[in-house]
Order: C-alpha cells, then sequence, then structure tokens
C-alpha cells in the first residue's frame, strides 16, 4: 500500500492522472455525440485506420509530432472513409463490408511499418497506450483539445442536436448540416487522438463509446448525456490508472475494464432498463396477483 | 419575421411555387421526368400516384434535398435552393430519425424554432407561444409533451412530427405522406389544420394516398407517375380516367 502511495504521489504519475482525466473528459463529452449518432461501429475502424498514418507521419518526417500524427491520422481516417463509400456505391458489396476490408487492410499495413520505426515496448505503447509516459507539452495538447471540445459543442449545441436527430429537417431549416457533420469528426477525430496516448489504437474506441452509453442508461436528459459522459470518463479513467498500481495491471486494458465494468453496473442498476428492474416489476405482478386471488 | 425570400404569409401578397421541366435521376433511373406544377400560397395541393410515382422525390426536391437532373424551381421568383431561411417546413417520413434519442415530444417541437433562433439566440415567449400552440393543436400538450419520444406510439409520433413543422410558423408546408398511422378522430383533425394553414394564406403541399377523402381536403391534386398524369383543382383532374392512367401505367416502361 506503501508502495502505491509512493507511486502515485511521483511527477509522472501525477501527470498521468491529468491526463486521464482530460482524456477521459474529453471522450465522454463525445460518446454522447457517438451515441445519438449510432456510429460507433464506423468510428472503431476509424480508429484502427488511424494507425498507419500517424506511423506514416512519423516515418516520412522522422518525428512524432502531435500535429504531424493529427493530420496523418486524419488523412488516414478520410481515405479509408472515402474509399470504402466509393466501393460500395453501384456495387454488390455494403459499406460495412467494404469498411472492414479497407481498415483491416490499413491496420495490417500500420503493424507492419511499424516495424520500421519502433522497438518492442514502444510498438506496445502505440498499440495498448503509454498514458505514464506524457510529458508537460502532452498535457497541454490533451488540454486544448478538451477546451476546444466543450467549447465548441457548447456554442453549437442547437445545430448539433438538430443535425444528429434528423439531417434532412435540418437541412431545409437551415442548419450547415454539412459543416456540422464536419465539425463531429473533427471532435471525434481528436477525442480519438487523445485517447490513442491513453489506451492506444486497438481499445480507444472503447474509451469514446461506453461512458456516453453508461450515462444514457440513467438519463433521458441530452444535455446529461454529454457532461455526465465527460464526468464518468474522467473518474472511470482517473481511478482505473489508480487502481492499476496496487493490480499490477497495464494502465491502458485497466481504463477500458473499469469501464466496462460500470457499463454493466449501470446495465443492472438502471432504472428503465436493468435487471432489478425487471425483478421489482415480476415481484410487483406476483404480489397483485397475489391479492387478487385472495 | 424578416428573410432573404423578403417575404411572410401575413403581407397579402400572392407567392407563386413555379417547378418547370423538373425531372430527377437515383443512379442513372429517372424518377421524375419534365415535371411541370405551378402553384401559390393559400392553396392545398396534394401530390397523388402510386407507390414509386415519385411523390417523396418531388418534395425533396422542392426542399432542395435532392440534386435535380434538369429544370428549376423558383419560389416568390426565387430559386428554391435559396430559400434555407425557414420559409419551409418539411415532414419527411421519418427513416432517418435515431428513436432512441433522449429528448420530449416538447423538444422534438421546440426544435421547430431553429429558423427564427439560429445557433445563438435565445428561447423566447415568443418561441414559447409558437410551440405551446403547436402541441395544443395536435394535441400533444399535456402530459404526452413531457413524453419521450422512445415511448410514443406510430400516430403520436407523427402528429409530433406535425407539431415540429407547424411551430416552425413556415410560408411552405411539404408533408410526405401526413395523415400515416393517424386515427380517423386525428385524420379529422390534420384535414381541419391542413384548411386552417391555408387559409392563412400557406401554401400546403402534401402527397396523399387516400382517394376518398382527397377532395374534401385538398383544393388542387398533380396525379403523378414519374410524369405529370394530370394537374388541376381536384373537381378537374380527379376522375377515374386520370387515376386508372395513374395507377395502371407500368413504371418499368
Amino acid at each position: 500500500m506503501n508502495d502505491t502511495l509512493d507511486i502515485i504521489t511521483m511527477p509522472f504519475f501525477r501527470r498521468a492522472l491529468v491526463a486521464a482525466a482530460l482524456i477521459g473528459f474529453t471522450n465522454g463529452f463525445v460518446s454522447g455525440f457517438v451515441l445519438l449518432r449510432r456510429s460507433a461501429l464506423s468510428l472503431g475502424a476509424l480508429a484502427h485506420t488511424m494507425l498507419p498514418g500517424i506511423v506514416l507521419v512519423v516515418l516520412i518526417t522522422g518525428a512524432l509530432t502531435q500535429a504531424g500524427a493529427f493530420f496523418g491520422a486524419l488523412l488516414a481516417a478520410l481515405m479509408v472513409g472515402l474509399g470504402s463509400i466509393m466501393v460500395s456505391r453501384g456495387n454488390k458489396i455494403p459499406q460495412g463490408t467494404a469498411l472492414a476490408i479497407f481498415y483491416t487492410t490499413a491496420f495490417a499495413l500500420g503493424v507492419v511499418m511499424l516495424d520500421y520505426v519502433a522497438t518492442g515496448e514502444d510498438l506496445e505503447g502505440w498499440l495498448f497506450g503509454s498514458i505514464l509516459s506524457v510529458g508537460d507539452a502532452d498535457l497541454k495538447v490533451f488540454f486544448g483539445i478538451a477546451a476546444i471540445t466543450l467549447l465548441g459543442s457548447s456554442l453549437f449545441m442547437r445545430p448539433l442536436l438538430l443535425t444528429l436527430f434528423e439531417p434532412s429537417v435540418a437541412v431545409v431549416q437551415g442548419v450547415p448540416v454539412k459543416a456540422v457533420n464536419y465539425f463531429l469528426f473533427t471532435l471525434m477525430i481528436m477525442a480519438l487522438m487523445a485517447s490513442f496516448q491513453a489506451v492506444g489504437a486497438v481499445l480507444s474506441i472503447g474509451l469514446l463509446v461506453v461512458p456516453g452509453a453508461i450515462v444514457a442508461m440513467y438519463t433521458n436528459n441530452t444535455q446529461w448525456l454529454f457532461w455526465g459522459g465527460g464526468l464518468v470518463g474522467a473518474i472511470g479513467a482517473v481511478a482505473a490508472v489508480i487502481l492499476s498500481v496496487p493490480l499490477n495491471v497495464p494502465t491502458g486494458p485497466a481504463i477500458v475494464i473499469v469501464l466496462g465494468g460500470l457499463f454493466m453496473l449501470a446495465y443492472l442498476t438502471s432504472p428503465s432498463q436493468g435487471l432489478i428492474k425487471h425483478f421489482r416489476k415480476r415481484r410487483n405482478t406476483e404480489k397483485i396477483s397475489h391479492t387478487t386471488q385472495n | 419575421m424578416t428573410n432573404s425570400c423578403g417575404h411572410s404569409h401575413q403581407d397579402g401578397q400572392t407567392h407563386n411555387l413555379r417547378v418547370d421541366h423538373l425531372s430527377v435521376s437515383y443512379r442513372r433511373e429517372l424518377v421524375l421526368e419534365d415535371i411541370a406544377l405551378h402553384t401559390k400560397c393559400g392553396r392545398c395541393l396534394a401530390l397523388v400516384g402510386p407507390n414509386g410515382a415519385g411523390k417523396s422525390t418531388l418534395l425533396k426536391a422542392i426542399s432542395g434535398l435532392v440534386k435535380r437532373r434538369s429544370g428549376t424551381i423558383t419560389w416568390g421568383g426565387k430559386d428554391s435552393l435559396k430559400c434555407r431561411d425557414g420559409e419551409f417546413a418539411y415532414l419527411p417520413q421519418h427513416d432517418e430519425v435515431n428513436w432512441n434519442f433522449p429528448i420530449t415530444v416538447r423538444g422534438v417541437v421546440e426544435m421547430g424554432r431553429y429558423p427564427q433562433l439560429g445557433a445563438f439566440k435565445k428561447f423566447g415567449a415568443e418561441d414559447h407561444a409558437a410551440v405551446q400552440h403547436a402541441l395544443e393543436l395536435m394535441e400533444m400538450d399535456g402530459h404526452l409533451a413531457r413524453r419521450q419520444i422512445s415511448e410514443l406510439s406510430g400516430g403520436q409520433k407523427q402528429r409530433a412530427f406535425i407539431a415540429r413543422a407547424v411551430a416552425q410558423q413556415a410560408h411552405v408546408m411539404l408533408l410526405d405522406e401526413p395523415f400515416t398511422g393517424l386515427d380517423r378522430e386525428h385524420s379529422a383533425n390534420l384535414s381541419r389544420l391542413l384548411r386552417s394553414l391555408a387559409a392563412e394564406n400557406r401554401l400546403v403541399i402534401a402527397s396523399h394516398h387516400d382517394l376518398a377523402t382527397l377532395t374534401e381536403i385538398f383544393d388542387d391534386a398533380l396525379i403523378l407517375n414519374r410524369e405529370v398524369i394530370a394537374s388541376g383543382t381536384c373537381a378537374d383532374v380527379v376522375n377515374e380516367e386520370n387515376l386508372n392512367r395513374a395507377f395502371t401505367r407500368n413504371v418499368n416502361e
């Protein structure tokens, strides 16, 4: 236990905790949009696609910078997204299938290319995250991403919700639906970029999907979906980073496991969906049938 | 209310909707061919034709949601694509709605006020009154207004979406099968509403498949099956000959 306290108070660990809070909040907040947009599956594909984009930029420029990584990731995501739309248009292949072909191929290419830039330990960091090694500069970037996400989505919440709810009606009402969709896409890519650092390419989609789903079990309020998601994401990520020390497990997977566990808990106890509600309902009907029998 | 189309339904002037030589194709297949439609505010017009005749596509074309292959659509002399300021209210068939969206009926109807509010303006007393009025017209006020849309029946959902279109206070109402899912009482209620919207000098265009009620509700009809079969007042064009031509014509010709 004392060892845990010792580690937790070290500067590198404090940075990791701040990073976990910022990344968890950003991803949790954006997860509300992912849920409303029903785009979890294609985002999962996108997350895998970003790896080769980032690696390619590192190969070309010889260094890993946040800006370089962002544009590499964006480029790869756009290529795969547009490619899958092109292939599925007028052909016999549904877009989901086309997307799966593109993103697994891209991810495989990325893993192969990683051999040229990374040593074994780095490789694991790329795939499963390396939040314990974030520096002060990284923290500034995470803070920037969190701020842009919060400000941007609070400012444009009305057109965002109209676009997510029924885009065709929103267009006719004068909502700039195309611009809103690009903005949403950018928010999601930035959130994914941040969670790359925390949980890596393979698990990043978990951080961007689970918090909103947890909150959705408890609320019918759209605003709460975002703020609650942010809160759950931040608390879950911080708790997981701390727990990973005494339990001696890698932090990236720990974050996703904690969030997954919280989701199960939320599902079981949810007032609208959960098992507890199911049993209570059954007991009530039994009671009623009992009294009517008497 | 000011807008770039430069007029409202209350200024007493007549505004014309003119569709000329409109053709629309999906994946090279022509779904609308050389459509002409001339009407004006204060009218209630039905689009009549079999499934796949292009009624929904025509409504989408007027809304600016599908690309025209050729032809023009103007409202008050302006291209309809430039009327993205709340002049048009559109009621689609809701196949793209996420029914698990956490929003109440009132929340849905409040969305109708976007043209007045834009992204930043505060929801004010006038907006609240418009929303309340629309809810009352569709008999969705009271406890139904607080319901989540996921908890509604098909007919109630339809009423909520019609209320959203009404709350927008648009000059032109483009309604795709607005009577879908409504029981007899609410159908009668909607018929009265469409009549009163036209009486307020708005233009109502709705696709409609119930031939029995057609002439009671609508002033005019456009009978189509990929191309215009007949167009004019209901008294002039709704007859067996025209309907037979629309409903028996082989679409694949």
